[in-house]
Parts: C-alpha cells; sequence; structure tokens
C-alpha cells in the first residue's frame, strides 16, 4: 500500500510538472489597439498610427519599454536611453546590459507572451540574419535616407551604427602603435587583450579577421588571423582577460583589441588611451537593429526606433563615438555634429565587411582552432 | 504535518502515521523532479535532436571532433588532478584535526574555517585570485620584487593549471568536512588491540586503519571530483578564451553569436558530463562493495 501511495504521488507531481511545463502562458497583451482603432503590433510605418503624436500617445499609453544588452558605455546608450525618457513619459527597462547578441534571442523565446519580453533588438550580424522570422517589419521615417545595403528593403532590420576594428591602448603604458606587428614585440608582455572569445562575441570575431587581413589574410580566410594570437600568445603578449572599462582603467588591460567606438569612449575616462585603426586592414562592422514581433510594448517599441532613427539619435550615438548609418546623408543636410564627426579615428584604406556566408566559414574554422592556438 | 492532538483516539494517530512518512517526502519529491528528473530528460531528448526537432545522431557523434574531445580531456585532468590533491592534503589536515584534543582551540578553529572555505566558491574565488595574483595583486609585487617573476601577474593563472590551483582552494576544506567524521569513528581501542598482537605502527595503518578508511577516502574523492567537474562560476569568472572545460563550452553553445544553432550540442556535452559523473559513481559502487565483501 505505501509503496502505491508514493508512486501515486510521484505520478500526481510529474503529472503536474508537465502540465506546468507545457501550459501557455496568458497572452491577454497580445491586441495592443489603440485609440484611434490601429493594431501597434501590425504597424509598419508612423502612418498607421496617423500622426507622429497619435504614435507618442499610443507609446506613452504603453507606458513602458524594454531593452535588453545596452550597457551604458556602449555607443552612448546610458544617454540614449537617459534621453529618450526625458522627451517621452515612458519608462525604460534595461534588463541585463551586459549579455551577447544570442541572449536577447534567447530572451525573447524564453519570455515570449509575458510582458517583460524584450521589445527591441540590438543584434550582431550573424544572430541578426539567422532569426528575421523573429522581427516586426518597421519602417522608420528616415528610412529612405538609409542606404539599402545597411537595411531590409522591407524594414525587418536596419544597420543603426558601426565602426572599425582597432587598437586601445594606453600610451603613458606602452609605445605608440603603428602597425599590429608592433604588439608582438617585448614592449606588450603580458598587455593584449582582446575583447571577449572569438568563437562567442562578435568582437572578438572581428579582431581576429583584423589580425587575419593585416598578416596578408582576407575575409575568406582567417587563419592568418588565428596565427597571428597564437604568435601573440607564444610571445607571452596575449593576456586571456575579458577587458571592460573597469580594467582598462585600473590598467590591468593596457591594449585592448576592440571597435573604436569602445576604445574611443575610453579615452574620456583615461587621457592617455589612444585609438588605432590599421590602415591595411579597416574592418567594418555594422550593428542590426530590429522590433520583436512579439513586442509587449509595441508602440513604445516603435518610437524608440523613429527616437534612434532621428537626427537627435543618430548623433547621440556619434557622440558615443559610433558611426551612425544616417551619417552621410545627415552631413550632406548638416544635421550632424560636425565637431564629433571631425573627432572619428582616421580610417585609411578600403573598408571590409565581411558577408554573411564568409562570417560563417570563418567561423566554423574558429569553433575548430582556436581553442587549440590559444589554449 | 501537525503533531496529532493529543485528545485524538489512537486508531486515528495510527492511520495518521501511515500516510505520514510519503507526505513528508512530497517536498523533495517535487525538488527532484523539478530540479533532476525534468532537467535530465530534456537533455537527453535534447541531445538526439537535430535543429528542426527531429531524431538524429549528429550531435551526439559531434562530440567525437577533436574540440570537444580535447575539453573533455582537460576538465577530466582537471577535476581528478584537483580531487586528488585536495583528497590527499585534505585527509591529511583531518587526522591533524583529530589528532589534537576535542576541546583544543587549534581543532575548532581549522573545522571552522574549512566550513567556511568550503563554501568559498565562485566569482568571489576567483576574483580573489586574481586580486592575489593577477596583473597588480599583492603577492604578484612580492613576487617580482623578491624571485624576480613577470611584474605583470602570471598568465597561467587565467588557465587550466590556473584552475587547478584555484579549485584546490575549495577542495581541501571540503575534504576536511566529509572525510573528519571517518576518522573520527576510528577508534583508539582497535590500534591498541593491533599493537597488544604484536602490530608495528606500518602493519597498522596499512593492515587496519587504510583498509578501513578507504571507502570513506574514495566516496570523499568522488564528491571532490564531481565538486569540480560541474564547478561553472569560478572558471567563467577567470577565463574568457578558448573555453577549456566542459561547463564553459556548453555556455559558449548556447550564447555564441558567432556560431549559431549549436542549442542541441549544448545537451548532448551535458549528456556526456551525466555519462562521465555516472560512470566515476559505478566504479565507486563496485569499489565500495568489493571492500565491504573484504570486510566482512
Amino acid at each position: 500500500m505505501k509503496v502505491r501511495s508514493t508512486f501515486v504521488v510521484l505520478v500526481a507531481l510529474a503529472a503536474s510538472a508537465a502540465l506546468a511545463g507545457c501550459a501557455p502562458p496568458d497572452d491577454d497583451k497580445k491586441s495592443s489597439t489603440t485609440s484611434n482603432g490601429t493594431d501597434a503590433a501590425a504597424a509598419t510605418s508612423v502612418a498607421d498610427f496617423g500622426t507622429m503624436d497619435d504614435l507618442v500617445k499610443a507609446a506613452e499609453d504603453e507606458g513602458e519599454l524594454n531593452v535588453i544588452a545596452l550597457p551604458p558605455d556602449w555607443a552612448n546608450y546610458g544617454n540614449i536611453i537617459k534621453a529618450f525618457e526625458d522627451k517621452y513619459d515612458i519608462t525604460v527597462n534595461s534588463d541585463q546590459p551586459d549579455v551577447a547578441s544570442q541572449d536577447e534571442i534567447n530572451a525573447a523565446n524564453q519570455l515570449k507572451g509575458t510582458d517583460r519580453a524584450p521589445d527591441v533588438f540590438d543584434l550582431g550580424q550573424s544572430v541578426a540574419l539567422a532569426n528575421t522570422d523573429l522581427y516586426a517589419p518597421y519602417q522608420v521615417a528616415t528610412f529612405d535616407e538609409i542606404p539599402a545595403e545597411f537595411k531590409d528593403p522591407d524594414g525587418a532590420w536596419v544597420n543603426d551604427y558601426g565602426g572599425f576594428m582597432s587598437v586601445g591602448y594606453d600610451s603613458d603604458v606602452v609605445p605608440d602603435v603603428t602597425s599590429l606587428d608592433d604588439l608582438l614585440g617585448p614592449d606588450f608582455k603580458g598587455k593584449v587583450a582582446l575583447n571577449g572569445d572569438p568563437t562567442a562575441a562578435g568582437a572578438a570575431f572581428s579582431g581576429v579577421v583584423m589580425a587575419s587581413v593585416a598578416s596578408g589574410g582576407s575575409a575568406d580566410d582567417i587563419a592568418p588571423g588565428v596565427d597571428y594570437f597564437k604568435r601573440l600568445k607564444d610571445a607571452g603578449n596575449f593576456l586571456p582577460v575579458d577587458p571592460t572599462s573597469a580594467t582598462i582603467e585600473s590598467g590591468q588591460t593596457p591594449v585592448v583589441i576592440d571597435w573604436d567606438y569602445l576604445n574611443a569612449a575610453e579615452t574620456a575616462k583615461l587621457p592617455s588611451w589612444k585609438v588605432f585603426v590599421p590602415e591595411n586592414a579597416a574592418i567594418a562592422g555594422y550593428y542590426f537593429q530590429a522590433i520583436n514581433a512579439d513586442a509587449p510594448h509595441p508602440a513604445a517599441a516603435r518610437l524608440w526606433e523613429e527616437f534612434l532613427y532621428s537626427d537627435e539619435g543618430q548623433n547621440l550615438w556619434l557622440a558615443g563615438g559610433a558611426r551612425p548609418v544616417r551619417a552621410d546623408a545627415m552631413v550632406e543636410a548638416g544635421t550632424i555634429d560636425q565637431g564629433l564627426y571631425d573627432a572619428l579615428p582616421e580610417v585609411a584604406g578600403t573598408p571590409v565587411i565581411p558577408t554573411n556566408e564568409q562570417t560563417e566559414a570563418m567561423a566554423a574554422y574558429l569553433a575548430d582552432n582556436w581553442a587549440k592556438a590559444i589554449g | 504535518m501537525a503533531a496529532p492532538a493529543p485528545t485524538a483516539p489512537p486508531a486515528r494517530t495510527a492511520r495518521r502515521f501511515s500516510v505520514g512518512p510519503s507526505v513528508g517526502l512530497l517536498p523533495f519529491l517535487a525538488y527532484l523532479t523539478v530540479f533532476l528528473i525534468v532537467p535530465t530528460a530534456t537533455v537527453l531528448v535534447g541531445a538526439f535532436q537535430d535543429d528542426q526537432g527531429g531524431f538524429s545522431l549528429d550531435k551526439v557523434s559531434k562530440l567525437n571532433d577533436e574540440t570537444p574531445v580535447h575539453v573533455l580531456r582537460e576538465s577530466l585532468i582537471l577535476s581528478f588532478s584537483s580531487a586528488a590533491v585536495g583528497a590527499v592534503l585534505g585527509a591529511l589536515l583531518a587526522y591533524l584535526i583529530v589528532t589534537a584534543p576535542p576541546t583544543s582551540v587549534l581543532r575548532r578553529v581549522v573545522s571552522a574555517v574549512c566550513g567556511v572555505l568550503a563554501q568559498f566558491g565562485g566569482v568571489t574565488l576567483a576574483f580573489a585570485w586574481i586580486a592575489t595574483l593577477g596583473f597588480g595583486g599583492l603577492l604578484t609585487k612580492v613576487l617580482a620584487d623578491t624571485l624576480g617573476t613577470d611584474p605583470n601577474g602570471i598568465s597561467q593563472l587565467y588557465e587550466l593549471p590556473g584552475l587547478v590551483l584555484v579549485y584546490t582552494y575549495f577542495q581541501i576544506p571540503l575534504m576536511v568536512i566529509v572525510f573528519l567524521p571517518a576518522l573520527e569513528g576510528l577508534r583508539p581501542q582497535w590500534r591498541e588491540a593491533a599493537v597488544n598482537l604484536g602490530a608495528t605502527t606500518w602493519q597498522y595503518w596499512t593492515q587496519v586503519a587504510f583498509p578501513l578508511l578507504r571507502p570513506a577516502f574514495l566516496g570523499s574523492m568522488l564528491l571532490l571530483f564531481a565538486n569540480a567537474f560541474a564547478a561553472y562560476a569560478t572558471a567563467a569568472a577567470l577565463i574568457s578564451q578558448g573555453s577549456p572545460i566542459l561547463p564553459l563550452l556548453i555556455r559558449n553553445s548556447l550564447t555564441s553569436e558567432i556560431v549559431l544553432g549549436e542549442h542541441n550540442f549544448a545537451y548532448a556535452l551535458s549528456l556526456e558530463m551525466i555519462v562521465v559523473v555516472a560512470v566515476v559513481m559505478s566504479l565507486y559502487a563496485w569499489l565500495l562493495k568489493r571492500t565491504s565483501r573484504w570486510l566482512s
């Protein structure tokens, strides 16, 4: 009898656990229709709301916006969020600012249907292009000013800001860097860090591509880049520490290979921090902006996009050292902050932007060889 | 369950008693289901699925690739060496504690400190080591001034040898805690009996004490092995390049923004970890059976 009752308890438990696991999340937020009857989640441009004021009103009715993976010191996101909150009556919930792009997609899938799911994404290229069915197409008011190669024709995703791979260094600690080969010298012993593991993080991946192009490789051949880091490690120069603002300011990571806008942001805190973009290896990379199709705050998400692609939003990115996607159009129209634009690091040579196919091929090579080279 | 009221008739009390134990087990069973059975089943199913959710052996056979095999080996080396070092040094320390009188301050301080340090893991431990031996660390400066080592810190700290060192830090005190009761169970009378029968100290240790302690020693070492094998946070905070051990490779498979669609491979890696622990545990059970047969 006893065994049986225990067994019954077990079965009942397993069943209830299974039920709890399967139960669909409550979905009462789905149809957020605005006052004039627009389904905000289906809106593909501001015209679907009526005027910009109608969009603002719909967004302020929602009152909140969930963003994810936006570090405050990354491309000026701290100030961008603050400016958005000041301008509109909307609270921005910035969740897990330091996670990677794939975590944004994971969060969207895991929190799907809840009001904690992310409303908007800011993604690296491979993750962005692998998940296009998760996005709601939306064309911001300035959509036509964005060059065709930087957007999906329907606006499912749009590039937002970009930059070049660079070497940031503390000029008080190490001599001036004029080429990547300098980093192999004895002055850089135990000092060169890469922002993340290139098999996991986009910035580190582009760092290896830069090393590859500088050492005779190309966007089709990343092997020389892996070899470069192997030599860096054999020389005792590679520092396997994940660099952050804290490690840079405390002097733990005197040389950091990272996007130029991230390195440039450090100069404000550490004046001796200089940024160098190798002229024979200008690796450009743009991030991808998209709206979550299941956004719990669809109108706020669309207002956020309008804000980011307005002159104000684009200049805010520029203030963080990033190159906003509308930069050329804004230079022509004279709406760009010229002082900030002229202060961007000098880039010479033809920029290399790896395609998605090239990225996949290089990623496969890295997955097999990076740990061996560096481990 | 509340104790039966004193006024309740004896018959009722008896009936309640028969239900009591299984009801008392409920929270534990619920815990097991949520944290052991469901995840294990998820891992088992996921490991044999392809990206579209159909049955496939691709992910499991991918475990044979060079990188996962290399990582498995490193994980085993790390777990075994830190468990062996921890077990031997921890057992010696435990013996020192046991031989001190029960009221001695030293004994109480050491066992209390072990209780604290055995739980001192994770990110805090990693940062403690970075502050000690990393760039600008306290000990780094002393070593550089006295022995002339690299003033930039020891980069091995961020690699496998560093992990062995750091893991040992919580393995030794853990060994002391789990091994102390076994040593305390070693009665002085047995030694007296052995000496009365003409045994030397060497004979007493090799023929009486070691065989008696062996199951407890191996059991404790198994615990240390599993502890190191599954540890994640310390390694994640210390190591940022190359994912040299299985828990880090699983993380990389789940969160990489470069190599996509590896979720099911993460399940396969988890399955591999479950199998390793299962093998080690059966080995232990087998050893235990042999030892107890020999003892009886």
